[in-house]
């Protein structure tokens, strides 16, 4: 297991490398000059020299990279104040230090996606589970035209929808907001409720359809065929052979679905205004802030990889042949 | 389709090209590692699976050759080698005195038509986009052979030969039945006249009375096309049917090689003896004769680390010191058949006739069978 | 569950004695394609203690019988029609709960395909406890004592140890012997075998044949062995019963049924099969075609299609009427027994040679 981790961290490194090193070049693939939102109005090229310089745009792509780098693990002393490791830079866009900035919009997204994924994983798994369980009956048929009809619901059509309709019109539900959940862990609870529910909606049908699929594969298995020949009740059979073989498939997709999650996570934030991870990633963008962008890109990369072995990690525990190979 | 298969309308030539009894096909040596990947941080070659190692044969031409053994043994290893599937990793294999056991695309290409093959499993070895006319006479356009009257005449023909309707030369492989498939499966390999047939569990796929099918119009390929086949099973009832001189591999080894009835009724080696007596058999009225009974334990070993000196060590009842040490030499141990080659350093009697005493290796059945004779 | 109507010759009452007892069985299975009659019109009988051979290619319909027995078809898109009583208890209405209660305890099966059959997810030592552990009402400590026994029964090697390897670190031969100890592990009157050894290699085939064998003698299970290969049953039985399309076409002692076969499919498949001493200079006489759909099994005697005797018969009585099959020792085929005998004494075992 130690050399499994170990070979995969190697492995998740390079990647990084890879993906830091293509936004970074990639930016300056842009014909678009981040000097020129600081330099306003009355820019003249020698205004625009300098900004180039204290932004450090006047070396060489490669060096910048270099630079940049580095100071990520080392820390820098910028003329206008001290940036410690983890030290991404200063925003381009408002001269703030961008790790503190990642670290102060981190808890919205972390407790969106987290409760959104806990939201899909239980009503999802739950009805495919019990549309399996009920095959053929009206209850599956309900559960999976449903599924069908809600996976088209996409976050930006039933996000507003849902806003005017529960929120505006008829106050059944509280105003998104974000509140700490160290500060009042009710409010946070209200305050995200609907943001989770619109987030994971699509997810939701998604795995409702793929616990019902893999459910019914499973539940053909010659082994689970054997379990009940040893006559095992049919609900030992369900929960302790099929269920089990549906897990793999079940975390493989899991792992896959991390990254359209942040995506989701990032509609969210927009739609109901929270001030999340993703709000900022699509702020940097707009403004072309190097720094900004490169940080939220960096450490949303760091979260997936992290997550993949940790879900390679999970084969391990699920599947004793995944253990000894 | 008709049962009664007439060859007449192949063309005949490939038959009379070589004279009988000339060797064909000659193996040396032949090995076949494949690596083991493991290994921290990175993964490098750890070991190799040593599938074939260090075997030699001669199939002579127009004859049928069998080659028998348990699952890990290496025969169909040894089948994709000659027909140039896989490179060897060291050995010789050379076609009528050609060297081709390295030979490039290139060099292959005119020998690639006089050896063919004919595979297991006849669903997955059929192109299922493909029409059976395409099937067939593919191997015709990629070597650029134009036969008399046409493709399309000779794939009529050839399926006539292997007993199938020339109609269905534009049907699908789905709209045939197993059997009828490893018709066409025949009928692709003889489209470009081989001299050299590998047959790599051709009927093991198949129910009983198809098998029987299949097998007749192989015999009836081999004998009246004059081709030779390398015939690989793990049936010894079929191989001694269809083949008159066999081998018989474990692991990766050849342990014993002979004519067909020397193999069969004077084996020398103590796994041909365990393997002919583990045979289940039909005995007919009058034909209850003894046979030995010799119950090996366990299972064959990996051939990832394949046991020292004679491999067959660990499960043999006649094992010593020496077979650890030295691995036995292929000779031929006395007898009338020159060509009958055993590799054992302790060699069982030349017959199959049932021993004072079965041979029961396996502990559970030794133990049942012990308290069983126990008097009470 | 639908009532088929039953055909009125077949009706026989269930012979005394008898353990396991299957009347008129008849099991369809609906698909895209039509209906399957999968196993129509089947009877026979098993006595306690014995061993059964059921012998018949793919498609016969032998393993679907023996899956109906044990309630592990389908109920969705299966009919299941007829009486199976195992001990006096009907099976064939029983409900899921009589069912769970008797599998595993009362009757228990091993599969071919020992890879497939066994859970990749928990040790060999569990799933051969499970059964015990349920039937019995003993503690899981209980039930791994108990598997660890069965184990060194089977003949595996260090059986402490070995009983907490998961299904993948045995070999074949191994996880074959884990499944006989699983199936075995309460001691079940009858035992169902569906091709235990087509998987696995010549010398280990012989190795669990004789086991099953010995086991029989020590837990005197009765024993339905089902399987394509003669050579198998031939040693290991008492009784045949021959299957094709979905019928029992032949039944008889194993010495009748390979010394005086009476059934045209019988002779082909003894004639289909070399033998280690049969005379190679003899060709196989191959059963010609190939079986027939079960979507639309073909009227009358369902073999009259691929049969080269039809004409000893004559007057087209092949292809319009089902032959019977009697009980006890017999075959469903409408030569006469005179004829039986004959043609099988002058033109099939010439050929066997």
């Amino acid at each position: 297991m130690l050399r499994f981790l170990v070979r995969r961290t190697l492995g998740a490194v390079v990647i990084l490398l890879f993906i830091s090193a293509f936004t970074f070049f990639l930016f300056f693939a842009i014909p678009h000059d981040p000097a020129l939102l600081s330099c306003g109005k009355n820019c003249t090229p020698d205004n625009l020299k300098i900004i180039h310089h204290n932004l450090g745009l006047d070396h060489p792509v490669p060096v910048q990279y270099y630079n940049f780098m580095v100071r990520i693990f080392t820390g820098y002393h910028y003329s206008a104040g001290n940036c410690p490791a983890p030290c991404f830079g200063y925003s381009f866009a408002n001269s703030e230090l961008v790790w503190p900035t990642l670290m102060d919009r981190l808890p919205t997204t972390l407790s969106l996606a987290a409760g959104g994924m806990a939201v899909f994983l239980l009503i999802g798994l739950a009805t495919g589970m019990l549309a399996a369980w009920k095959r053929g009956t009206m209850v599956d048929k309900v559960f999976s035209s449903a599924s069908l009809v809600l996976s088209s619901m996409q976050i930006y059509f039933i996000g507003p929808l849902a806003l005017a309709l529960l929120v505006y019109n008829n106050q059944i539900l509280d105003q998104p907001k974000y509140v700490p959940i160290t500060d009042n862990p009710v409010a946070w609870f209200n305050g995200l409720l609907l943001p989770w529910c619109v987030l994971s909606i699509i997810f939701t049908a998604n795995y409702t359809r793929m616990a019902r699929s893999t459910m019914i594969e499973q539940l053909q298995e010659e082994h689970v065929r054997t379990a009940v020949a040893k006559g095992m009740s049919g609900r030992y059979v369900f929960f302790r052979y099929a269920w089990r073989g549906s897990l793999i498939p079940i975390v493989t997709i899991l792992g896959i679905d991390l990254g359209s999650l942040l995506g989701g996570a990032m509609i969210t934030e927009w739609t109901f205004q929270l001030a999340g991870l993703g709000r900022l990633a699509l702020d940097s963008v707009l403004h072309a802030d190097l720094p900004m962008l490169m940080g939220v890109m960096l450490f949303s990369a760091t979260m997936i990889v992290l997550f993949n072995i940790i879900v390679d990690a999970a084969y391990a525990f699920i599947d004793p042949r995944v253990r000894l190979s | 389709m008709s049962n009664d298969i007439s060859l007449s309308k192949a063309p005949a030539g490939a038959a009379a090209a070589e004279p009988a009894g000339e060797t064909l096909l000659e193996v040396s040596g032949l090995t076949k590692y494949f690596p083991v990947m493991g290994g921290f941080p990175f993964k490098r070659q750890v070991g190799s699976v040593q599938a074939v190692d260090g075997i030699d044969l001669a199939v002579r031409a127009g004859e049928s050759f069998g080659l028998v053994g348990e699952s890990g043994c290496g025969k169909s290893t040894t089948g994709r080698l000659i027909t140039r599937l896989m490179e060897p990793t060291a050995g010789t294999i050379s076609y009528r005195g050609q060297d081709i056991s390295h030979a490039d695309r290139k060099a292959l290409a005119p020998i690639r038509s006089e050896i063919q093959m004919i595979f297991q499993d006849p669903y997955s070895s059929l192109n299922p986009r493909q029409t059976v006319g395409t099937i067939i006479g593919g191997p015709m356009e990629i070597n650029g052979i134009n036969p008399p009257g046409g493709r399309e005449k000779r794939v009529r023909e050839l399926l006539e030969t292997v007993g199938l309707n020339p109609e269905h030369y534009n049907r699908f492989p789905h709209e045939f039945s197993g059997g009828q498939r490893q018709r066409i499966g025949v009928a692709r390999a003889l489209a470009l006249e081989p001299k050299l047939i590998v047959a790599d569990e051709p009927v093991s796929a198949l129910d009983v009375s198809i098998q029987a099918q299949v097998v007749n119009l192989l015999q009836q390929v081999q004998r009246e096309l004059g081709i030779a086949f390398l015939f690989i099973a793990h049936d010894l009832a079929i191989v001694r049917h269809f083949s008159q001189r066999v081998a018989v591999m474990y692991l990766g080894k050849i342990v014993e090689v002979g004519d067909r009835d020397s193999i069969y009724q004077r084996p020398r080696h103590p796994y041909t003896h365990a393997l002919l007596s583990a045979v289940p058999e039909v005995e007919l009225e009058g034909e209850e004769r003894e046979r030995e009974r010799i119950r090996l334990a366990g299972d064959v070993p990996s051939p990832i680390n394949p046991p020292s000196g004679c491999r067959f060590r660990t499960r043999c009842w006649k094992a010593q010191d020496k077979c650890a040490a030295e691995e036995p030499p292929l000779i031929h141990l006395g007898g009338p058949d020159e060509g009958h080659l055993t590799a054992c350093h302790f060699p069982e009697e030349p017959t199959i006739a049932a021993r004072g005493e079965d041979i029961v290796l396996d502990p559970a059945l030794a133990a049942i069978e012990d308290v069983a004779e126990r008097p009470e | 569950m639908t009532t088929l109507t039953k055909p009125v010759e077949d009706a026989a009452p269930a012979a005394s004695g008898a353990f396991l007892s299957v009347r008129d069985l008849y099991v369809r299975f609906s698909t895209e394609d039509g209906i399957v009659k999968a196993v129509d019109g089947l009877s026979f009988d098993l006595e306690r203690g014995k061993t059964l051979g059921i012998v018949g290619e793919s498609g016969s319909g032998k393993s679907v019988t023996n899956l109906t027995v044990l309630g592990l078809h389908n109920p969705r898109t299966t009919e299941v029609a007829g009486e199976i009583v195992l001990d006096g208890q009907e099976l064939t209405g029983a409900s899921n709960r009589t069912l769970e209660k008797l599998r595993g305890d009362k009757m228990a099966m091993i599969f071919q395909d020992s890879l497939t059959a066994l859970s990749p997810y928990y040790t060999v030592g569990r799933q051969i406890a499970e059964p015990y552990v349920k039937h019995r009402g003993v503690s899981k400590r209980e039930g791994r004592a108990r598997a660890i026994e069965m184990l060194e029964k089977v003949g595996i090697p260090q059986p402490k140890l070995r009983v907490d390897d998961y299904p993948h670190q045995f070999s074949g031969g191994m996880r074959q012997r884990a499944m006989i100890a699983m199936a075995l592990v309460c001691n079940p009157d009858l035992l169902i075998a569906d091709e235990p050894t087509t998987a696995l290699d010549v010398t280990v085939q012989a190795q669990i044949l004789d086991l099953l064998k010995d086991l029989q003698q020590e837990f005197g299970s009765a024993i339905i062995l089902i399987t394509h290969d003669l050579g198998v049953v031939s040693n290991i039985a008492d009784d045949l019963l021959v299957m094709y399309a979905g019928k029992a076409v032949e039944r008889g002692s194993v010495r009748q049924l390979i010394n005086e076969p009476q059934h045209p499919y019988t002779w082909g498949l003894l004639g289909s099969m070399p033998r280690l001493m049969s005379d190679v200079t003899e060709q196989l006489t191959p059963i010609p075609g190939a079986p027939p759909s079960l979507l639309a099994p073909p009227p009358g005697c369902s073999f009259h299609t691929r049969c080269g005797f039809t004409d000893l018969v004559g007057g087209g009585r092949c292809s319009a009427e089902r032959p019977v099959l009697p009980e006890g020792r017999g075959s469903a085929c409408h030569l006469t027994d005179e004829q039986k005998r004959s043609v099988f004494i002058e033109t099939i075992q010439p050929r066997l040679g």
